[in-house]
């Protein structure tokens, strides 16, 4: 395709998912404001209230009735979307489950906020990692421009897979600060997304079914496996779609993994979202030093892409793995855990830590990439670590 | 109540509309037949949305359904929400042309008691608050029958639950029910009323009525409950009609504000016949000053009812306007 589709437009984070949102024109958006997420419903209803899009707009009075409302609606067999952040995640929490157990694909913009308490709005990501077993797709963009995209793309993945997806910003750093963002004619999103086709819906009274019965223990098993079975699925949609969307729209987006200068890299890090940014231009830093270390943005949690973190990472010595979120389980982050585990099969096993950094907001500065980087170096040379390490904390 | 809201027992049989047989409610359960005559009553095709409780596991056993419309169920607390997003799923797709704009639909929540006063009365509270086109039916069998018979907020003074349960001390519950209806009329919708599944065509009439109005409207029904309470499976609809002879449980509508009494005991019946017909309020029976309590309570519901009929006569409106 063309470059004609495109247009550049400076938009932060927020302003970019609303954008997405009204090109999209879902049939029903069902949300409730949040900081730093406020935004996007805020601007959408502007768009609602201007006539720009036709969705009906349902201003719920609560994440939990959102979510509850967008699993109704898509039911029904409407493209259905919302937008959420931190303790409104939390709130819809019970929904998530329900929402990815009965297959609906609700597409969810998600900026990324701690959680309480202490009550605090900044960014880290232990909102969406508390949801990270609930059955949801889930994608962390690097930027508002990615964010775009994945929302658009999230809609495709969704309706074929019949899964929900989130995708997620990170809260004040992408989704108030201004950036370039090429966005795509409206014309060309809706022709792209065309129109959902639900294999069943609820307002189909001629046909009636029943959503969400009972399940004893003789079919609870049969019908979880199922759901596990459409998120395995979901890595080849995953890949099919953002592939096709790339070629069609001329672009470059990596699929669950951006490799950065991993080529002949003797030890690497591993970092989701925004920190990418600073990650890779301490890793330029050391590049320059002659330093052989590489960087992968997993962009992907959900579905957890275990054989591409071990085809980028089987040359390596030693991996640092970043977390923005702690799982309180006393041996690292959610990321680090997982990344081990996909580590573990490898033939020769690199030497593998965790950082834990940037939680509630705290900034995370290139001074602290730069100790990161030096730390993993030291672990690919024998030196013994902690397994963990907090950076950027007062201790 | 105007009377072409009515219909025969026949033609209700005849329509049929109602759960399949087969269906796992306990023994004597009366809301299969509250399900049956609200799908019977309806003029239109319905899609329902069922809060999780009694109601809801008792018809949904996969892989057998017993429900003959479109039914969704999400959770317990969220029957209004979840019904708000269909039915504006409903508006997206006639305004887009994707359905038919004649192609009427009606859209029902179905909660128990404590799906809609208690855990659900948010979510409940907020549909109606966005005006969605809908009928929210409570069948309150006073507590948390699907979990054990546990205490909620509709549970009356005094009786034992496990949750409430009478001993050496306590007299069972120590707080009156809620009232819901009343709550439900402060949002200012344009139909509630109060029913009981001993008054079937009082019922009826109130759902018809309930249906032919465009935005949110609200029947809590009467819906005794076996193990619950304690008596015979023979005996449900008996014991409902002795709450409405006592008093206990005053059959009335407030339509747009306006409150009107449907029925009044001729001769009221003492709250004993009503107290002695379960399980719940035995030991009541030797608490002579918690039955005066529940009197009390009587006594002022009809005396709030009575006081908030006279709006009409106040303002000089006539019935059924």
């Amino acid at each position: 395709m063309s470059e004609i589709l495109k247009t550049r437009q400076a938009l932060t984070g927020n302003e970019a998912f609303a954008y997405a949102m009204k090109q999209i024109n879902p049939d029903v958006v069902a949300a409730y404001p949040i900081t730093p997420a406020t935004e996007i419903v805020q601007i959408f209803s502007k768009y609602v209230a201007d006539g720009e899009v036709d969705t009906e707009f349902v201003a719920v009075e609560s994440e939990h009735s959102a979510m509850s409302a967008c699993i109704g609606a898509s039911a029904a067999g409407a493209r259905v979307m919302t937008g959420t952040s931190s303790q409104g995640l939390a709130l819809m929490h019970e929904m998530l489950y329900i929402a990815s157990a009965l297959r609906l694909p609700i597409v969810l913009a998600e900026v990324n906020r701690a959680l309480s308490a202490p009550i605090n709005i900044h960014c880290d990501h232990s909102d969406t990692m508390g949801s990270r077993d609930s059955g949801w797709i889930q994608i962390y963009c690097e930027n508002a421009n990615e964010g775009y995209h994945s929302l658009i793309q999230a809609v495709k993945i969704a309706e074929t897979v019949n899964l929900p997806v989130m995708v997620t910003l990170d809260g004040f750093i992408i989704s108030h600060g201004m950036e370039v963002v090429e966005t795509l004619d409206t014309d060309a999103v809706r022709q792209y997304l065309g129109k959902r086709k639900p294999m069943y819906n609820v307002l189909d009274y001629e046909n009636p079914i029943m959503v969400g019965p009972l399940d004893l223990p003789d079919y609870y098993f049969e019908h979880k496996r199922q759901q596990i079975e459409a998120m395995r699925k979901a890595k080849a949609v995953i890949e099919e779609v953002v592939t096709d969307y790339n070629k069609r729209f001329g672009f470059d987006f990596p699929v669950f993994a951006e490799a950065y200068r991993m080529e002949d890299a003797e030890y690497a890090i591993l970092v989701m979202s925004s920190a990418a940014g600073t990650m890779k231009e301490a890793v330029d830093i050391m590049r320059e030093k002659g330093k052989k270390v590489g960087l992968v943005r997993l962009k992907v949690f959900r579905p957890f892409p275990f054989e591409v973190l071990q085809e980028l990472f089987k040359n390596v010595k030693a991996i640092g793995v970043m977390d923005r979120a702690d799982s309180v389980n006393t041996m690292g982050g959610p990321v680090f855990n997982e990344v081990r585990s996909a580590l573990y099969d490898l033939n020769s096993r690199p030497r593998i830590m965790n950082f834990v950094f940037g939680l509630g907001g705290r900034d995370f500065p290139l001074s602290d990439a730069l100790y990161i980087i030096n730390r993993v170096k030291e672990l690919k040379e024998g030196k013994s670590l902690d397994f963990v390490e907090y950076v950027g904390v007062r201790e | 109540m105007a009377d072409n809201f009515s219909i025969s027992l026949k033609e209700l049989a005849k329509r049929n509309k109602g759960l399949a047989s087969g269906h796992r409610a306990c023994a004597g359960c009366p809301f299969p037949a509250i399900i049956r005559m609200t799908l019977s009553a309806s003029d239109y095709p319905v899609v329902v949305a069922n809060a999780t409780g009694c109601m809801e596991v008792t018809t949904s056993i996969f892989p057998f359904g017993a429900w003959p419309v479109p039914w969704i169920h999400s959770a317990f607390e969220n029957a209004a929400a979840t019904i708000s997003g269909v039915e504006a799923a409903y508006k997206a797709l006639v305004r887009r042309g994707e359905i038919p704009s004649d192609k009427k639909v009606k859209f029902i929540a179905f909660g128990g008691d404590g799906g809609t006063y208690d855990i659900g009365l948010q979510a409940l509270s907020g549909a109606v608050e966005r005006g969605h086109n809908f009928l929210y039916i409570l069948y309150d069998n006073e507590g948390y029958m699907n979990t054990g018979i546990q205490r909620s907020s509709s549970t009356p003074y005094g009786a034992s639950t496990t949750t409430s349960p009478a001993g050496k001390v306590l007299p069972g519950k120590l707080q009156h029910k809620k009232p819901i209806v009343d709550i439900m009329a402060a949002h200012g919708m344009p139909y509630v009323a109060q029913a009981s599944v001993s008054h079937w065509n009082d019922y009826v009439k109130k759902v018809r009525k309930a249906l032919s109005i465009e935005g949110p409207t609200f029947i809590a029904v009467y819906s005794p409950c076996v193990p619950g309470w304690g008596y015979p499976e023979n005996k449900s609809i008996e014991v409902a009609k002795i709450a409405v002879e006592t008093g206990f449980w005053p059959l009335y509508e407030v339509e747009n504000g306006y409150y009107k009494i449907n029925y009044r005991p001729r001769n009221p019946l003492p709250i004993e016949e009503f107290l002695k017909s379960q399980v719940r309020f035995a030991h009541l029976l030797n608490h002579p000053e918690a039955i005066e309590e529940i009197k009390k309570f009587i006594e002022q519901r009809w005396k709030f009812l009575e006081f908030m009929e006279k709006r009409r006569e106040i303002e000089g409106i006539k019935e059924d306007v």
